[in-house]
C-alpha cells in the first residue's frame, strides 16, 4: 500500500535539493548563543524563523528552547526592521531579565540590508539610564552555508565582542565546536581531574539539558559566563576541535569581510594565543592527540582514570573487531563530525564507503584522506550530499551499516540495516543529547554500540536464536 | 502578571473576572517567544497531505529542512508529499534572481517523480528579490502538461492564518477543473481533516456506512484528481474551520455546495457530525443508519472509558492549540473523561471561538490568544493543572514542571479523531496524567 519513493540513478543531477542533509545558519547560531549563560537570542527576522528552529531544537533536546523573533511584518520588510528589532529588544529584557541578548540575523533581515548593529547602538544609546544586558550579534543568511557555519560565526562573533587582553594565565580556551550535552559534561569533568582552568565556549551542557524544575526557569541555568569569555584573550592556548569549520569556500560576503575566522583563529591573531585545531577525540588516535596537547599546554599527565578508559577500550577493541573488520558504512552529517567519525571507523577496521555531508567546504575530501590511512584513498567524500543522493548511492552499493543521525533512518529501514544513531538530530529516540561521542569513553560506547548492531544484525537474521557470540 | 508583555494583556481574560472580549487575530508582538509559526507554515501544513503533488520550497535550506515530513498525514499510495524539495538558494540567486533555477529544478523534478500537479511555495526571501513565480509556474505547466501553482506564502506577509488563505486559494484553483465527474447521491467532501495516523479513513468508513460518498479529502491522503472534482459534492463538512472555512465559503458562492462546521473530537461532537450530514441529506434511512453506528460504537466505547474517568475525575487540565475550534472540543472531550480545564488558548483562534470557548468554561478559566512559554507556564502554576495539551513546543514545559502531556498536534502518531480516538484520548491522557514518575518532581 505504502509506496517508496522511486528509485533513480544515483548519477542522475538535480538542481534541487531533495531531503536536505543540512539546516540554515540561523539555527547553528541559536544553539551557540544558548551556550552562553543568561543569554537570550533573538532571530531577527519572520516568525517563522525562530518557531521552526525551536521546534527542531526541542524535538532533539526535549527541552524548553526559548528563541525570541523579530517578527517581521511587511512594513518592516519594506522600510527596514529597526523598529521591530528595538521592540524585539526591550520585550525580552522585560520579560526575561537577561545578561546578554543575541541577535542572530536572517536571509530577510540580511537581503534586506539591516544594520543589526546600528539597531542595538542605537538603543543603548535611547536607554543609557537603564542597566542594559550586554549584546552579541551573529551575521547568518541562510544562503550562506550550513548550520555549522552559523555555530562558528556566533561562537566567533561572541569572542571578537567580549575577549580582551593583558596579562598571560595559564587558562586554557577550549572550542568544541557543536558536540552534544553529554560531550561538553564529559569534557568539564576531564578537565577537572586534570586541574586544568579553563574556558569552554559554547557550553549548552546545562542550558538545553537543564535537570527538573520546582519552579519555570525563563532562563535555564548554565552556561558560559560573559565574564569568563573575556578571559579568552589572556589564556596560555586555544584547542579547537574541527578542521573545516567555517573556513569552507563560502561565496562573497562572508569571506571579504573576514566574517570567517572562528574564535580561535581570531584570539591567536589578535592576542597571540596559540591555537591547536584538531579533529574531534573521536576513536584512540583523536583523542591521543587531544590529550597529548593538553600535556603539553599544561605540562601535567593524564590523570590515571583516563589511562585505564583507554586501555579498556583498546581491550575491547581486541574483542570485537573480528565483528566489524571490512563492515560497509555510510556516515553523514556535519562535516567535522563525519571526518572524526570516519576516522574512528577506519581505525577499527570498518569500511567507510561513503562519508557524505550537506557542508559546502569542498574539503570534506581532502581530510578524509589526510586522516584515514587504512583506506580513506578508497572512501567516498562527497560535500553537497542531500539524503535522497545518499539514498540512491546507497541502494546501488548496499552498505552495511548506517552511522549518524536519526533523519537516515527511513534509508536505512529501506535497505533493511542497522543505523547507529549518534550525532544531531535524534528526533526519533530520547536521549539523543546524551549520546557520548567524545574522548576515550564516548568512543568506547560507540564502539559497543557499532560491534553490537553488527552482531544484533546476524543473530536476527540467523536461523536459530544462538546464545553466545 | 509583570515581566509578561504589556501590549498582551487584553490578549488574555479570566472568566468571572474580565468582562471585555479578548483580543484576537492579531500579529505577535516582536521580542515574543510565540508558539506560533509563519504565513509559510499555514500553507505548508495545509497542502503538505497532497500525496501525488510535489510540493517545492523555492528559498535557502531552512524553510524546507524544518518542515521534512513534519505532519504525522498518512498516505495509501504515493508518498511523494513526504519529501522535502527545495531550490536552495544561494546568495549568487539572491543576487541574481532564481527562476533559472526554479525553471531547472522544477523540470527535472516532474521529469523524475511523474507527479500530478506541484505547488511550488515563495518563502520570505522570494518575496524580496522579486522573482516571479507565477510566471515560471504558468511556464512550466505550459511545458509539462499538469498544474503548477504559486503559493505565494512569504512568511513576513501576515501570520500563520494568512498562509491558510493562500493555501486554500491554491486548491481552488485545482478545484472545478475535472468538468466530465458527476458525483453519486449522497456525495460530500471533507475538509480540514489532514489524516494523522489515518483518521480520515476511520471517517470515511462511518459515512460509507450510512450512505455516504466521499468525492475529495482535504487535504488528508488528498489526490489531485480528486481535488478537481470537489465542485460535484453536494455538501462541505469542514473540521479545524481556521484553516479551511474561507476555501467552504468560496465553494458555496462559486459553486452553491452548502458547508457545515463539524468536529470529530469527543463523542458529542463526533456523533453530531454524523447526524447533521444524515438530516442534510434529509433521508430517513441515512438517519437510523447513523443512530444504529453511533449506538454500537458507544456500547463498546462507554464502559471502556469508565475506568478512565474514575482515575481522572476532578484532575485539571490546560489546553493550548493551534485552532480554537479543537479546543472546543477538547473542553467537552475532557470533560467525558471527569476532567476540567483551567487554561485554555489556541494560537489562531477568533472572536466567536473564544466567546464560545468563555462560555462553556467554569469561572476562573483562563482564555488566551497566541501565548508563549512564559504565560503558559505560570497560568499552569497558577491554575494548578495537572494535565496539558498541546504540541511538541508545549511538551517540555509541561515535563518540566511535572504535569501530565497529551500530543494533539499535527506531528501526532496517535488517532484521536472519532470514536476509537475518544479511547485513545482517555489512554494517552491516563497514560500520563496518572504515570507514577511525577513522585519524583513534587
Amino acid at each position: 500500500m505504502f509506496e517508496n519513493a522511486p528509485i533513480i540513478k544515483s548519477t542522475k543531477e538535480f538542481t534541487a535539493t531533495r531531503n536536505a542533509c543540512k539546516l540554515c545558519a540561523p539555527l547553528g547560531a541559536s544553539i551557540a548563543f544558548k551556550g552562553i549563560r543568561g543569554c537570550v537570542p533573538i532571530i531577527h527576522g519572520g516568525q517563522g524563523c525562530a518557531t521552526y528552529i525551536r521546534r527542531y531544537l526541542i524535538s532533539h533536546f526535549k527541552e524548553p528552547v526559548d528563541i525570541a523573533s523579530s517578527n517581521f511584518t511587511e512594513e518592516a520588510t519594506v522600510f527596514g526592521g529597526g523598529a521591530n528589532c528595538h521592540t524585539a529588544i526591550k520585550n525580552v529584557i522585560g520579560q526575561y531579565k537577561p545578561e546578554v541578548v543575541a541577535l542572530t540575523t536572517t536571509c530577510l533581515s540580511e537581503t534586506i540590508g539591516d544594520d543589526v548593529k546600528m539597531y542595538i547602538h542605537e538603543f543603548q544609546k535611547d536607554n543609557q539610564l537603564n542597566d542594559l544586558p550586554r549584546f552579541v550579534t551573529a551575521s547568518t543568511p541562510s544562503y550562506q552555508g550550513s548550520h555549522m557555519d552559523g555555530f562558528h560565526e556566533a561562537v566567533a562573533s561572541a569572542v571578537k565582542t567580549f575577549a580582551k587582553g593583558g596579562e598571560k594565565g595559564t587558562h586554557l580556551n577550549i572550542f568544541p565546536g557543536f558536540v552534544s550535552t553529554e560531550d561538553l559534561r564529559q569534557l568539564k569533568y576531564l578537565l577537572n581531574d586534570f586541574g586544568i582552568d579553563y574556558v569552554l565556549l559554547p557550553d549548552y551542557s546545562e542550558t538545553l539539558d537543564n535537570p527538573i524544575w520546582e519552579s519555570y526557569k525563563r532562563i535555564p541555568e548554565g552556561g558560559t559566563p560573559v565574564s569568563k569569555i573575556e578571559t579568552c584573550g589572556t589564556a596560555a592556548a586555544s584547542i579547537e576541535f574541527g578542521t573545516i569549520l567555517n573556513f569552507g569556500s563560502l561565496s562573497g560576503r562572508v569571506k571579504n569581510n573576514k566574517l570567517s575566522a572562528t574564535g580561535a583563529h581570531y584570539l591567536e591573531n589578535e592576542f597571540g594565543v596559540k591555537n591547536y585545531r584538531m579533529s574531534m577525540p573521536i576513536g584512540v588516535k583523536n583523542t591521543d592527540r587531544f590529550i597529548k596537547a593538553l600535556e603539553e599546554i599544561t605540562g601535567k599527565e593524564m590523570p590515571a582514570r583516563y589511562k585505564g578508559e583507554r586501555g579498556r577500550l583498546i581491550d575491547s577493541y581486541a574483542d570485537g573487531h573480528k565483528y566489524i573488520f571490512g563492515k560497509k558504512a555510510v556516515v553523514y552529517g556535519e562535516e567535522d563530525f563525519v571526518i572524526a567519525m570516519t576516522t574512528f571507523l577506519d581505525e577499527i577496521g570498518v569500511e567507510v564507503v561513503l562519508a557524505a555531508t550537506g557542508g559546502e567546504s569542498g574539503r570534506l575530501e581532502e581530510q578524509i584522506r589526510e586522516n584515514c590511512p587504512e583506506r580513506g584513498e578508497q572512501i567516498l567524500a562527497k560535500n553537497m550530499f542531500d539524503y535522497e543522493k545518499i539514498r540512491e548511492w546507497s541502494i546501488e552499493n548496499k552498505p552495511d551499516l548506517f552511522v549518524g543521525n536519526s533523519k537516515a533512518y527511513y534509508i536505512a529501514r529501506e535497505l533493511n540495516i542497522p543505523i547507529v544513531r549518534c550525532g544531531f538530530p535524534i528526533h526519533d529516540r530520547i536521549g539523543g543529547q546524551r549520546i557520548k561521542h567524545l574522548g576515550y569513553s564516548g568512543t568506547q560506547e560507540l564502539f559497543d554500540q557499532v560491534v553490537n548492531a553488527m552482531i544484533q544484525y546476524k543473530q536476527d537474521h540467523s536461523a536459530v536464536g544462538y546464545k553466545y557470540m | 502578571m509583570d515581566a509578561f508583555i504589556n501590549d498582551r494583556q487584553n490578549q488574555i481574560l479570566t472568566k468571572g473576572k474580565d468582562d471585555a472580549a479578548i483580543a484576537c487575530g492579531k500579529a505577535s508582538v516582536a521580542g515574543s517567544v510565540s508558539q506560533r509559526a509563519c504565513v509559510f507554515c499555514g500553507s505548508r501544513v495545509v497542502l503538505y497531505p497532497i500525496a501525488d503533488a510535489l510540493h517545492l520550497i523555492h528559498g535557502p535550506v531552512g524553510c524546507a529542512a524544518y518542515t521534512w515530513d513534519i505532519r504525522g498525514s498518512l498516505s495509501s499510495g504515493p508518498q511523494i508529499h513526504r519529501l522535502s524539495f527545495t531550490t536552495d538558494l544561494k546568495e549568487k540567486e539572491v543576487v541574481f534572481g532564481g527562476e533559472e533555477r526554479l525553471y531547472k529544478a522544477l523540470i527535472s523534478l516532474i521529469d523524475t517523480y511523474k507527479p500530478k500537479g506541484a505547488f511550488v511555495y515563495a518563502t520570505c526571501i522570494v518575496g524580496v528579490i522579486g522573482d516571479d513565480v507565477e510566471a515560471v509556474c504558468r511556464r512550466v505547466t505550459r511545458e509539462k502538461g499538469i498544474d503548477v501553482i504559486a503559493v505565494m506564502s512569504e512568511g513576513f506577509n501576515g501570520t500563520k492564518k494568512d498562509g491558510y488563505k493562500i493555501a486554500c486559494g491554491a486548491l481552488s484553483k485545482l478545484i472545478g477543473t475535472d468538468t466530465t465527474f458527476k458525483a453519486p447521491e449522497y456525495s460530500l467532501n471533507i475538509l480540514g481533516d489532514f489524516n494523522l495516523a489515518g483518521e480520515l479513513w476511520m471517517l470515511a468508513e462511518y459515512y460509507k456506512k450510512m450512505g455516504v460518498n466521499l468525492v475529495a479529502a482535504m487535504t488528508g491522503d488528498g489526490r489531485v484528481d480528486d481535488i478537481r472534482k470537489a465542485h460535484t459534492a453536494q455538501l462541505n463538512v469542514v473540521q479545524c474551520s481556521g484553516s479551511m472555512i474561507g476555501l467552504a465559503k468560496e465553494m458555496k458562492e462559486k459553486y452553491g455546495i452548502p458547508f457545515m462546521k463539524v468536529s470529530y473530537f469527543g463523542i458529542e461532537d463526533m456523533s453530531d457530525a454524523l447526524y447533521e450530514v444524515a438530516k442534510f441529506f434529509k433521508s430517513d434511512e441515512m438517519m437510523e443508519k447513523a443512530r444504529a453506528l453511533v449506538k454500537e460504537e458507544l456500547t463498546t466505547l462507554l464502559p471502556a472509558l469508565t475506568q478512565y474517568r474514575q482515575k481522572l475525575e476532578g484532575k485539571k487540565a490546560a489546553i493550548y492549540v493551534g485552532g480554537a475550534f479543537k479546543a472546543i472540543s477538547l473542553v467537552k472531550a475532557l470533560r467525558l473523561i471527569g476532567m476540567k480545564t483551567v487554561v485554555v488558548g489556541s494560537q489562531t483562534g477568533n472572536v466567536d471561538d473564544y466567546n464560545l470557548l468563555k462560555e462553556m468554561c467554569d469561572d476562573g478559566t483562563i482564555i488566551v490568544d497566541d501565548s508563549n512559554p512564559n504565560e503558559l507556564s505560570e497560568f499552569v502554576k497558577q491554575t494548578g493543572a495537572n494535565l496539558f495539551i498541546g504540541g511538541v513546543k508545549e511538551r517540555p514545559i509541561a515535563y518540566k514542571l511535572g504535569l501530565g502531556f497529551c500530543d494533539h498536534n499535527h506531528e501526532r502518531k496517535e488517532a484521536l479523531a472519532g470514536y476509537e480516538g475518544m479511547l485513545n484520548f482517555a489512554k494517552e491522557v491516563y497514560a500520563s496524567v496518572c504515570s507514577p514518575v511525577w513522585q519524583f518532581m513534587k
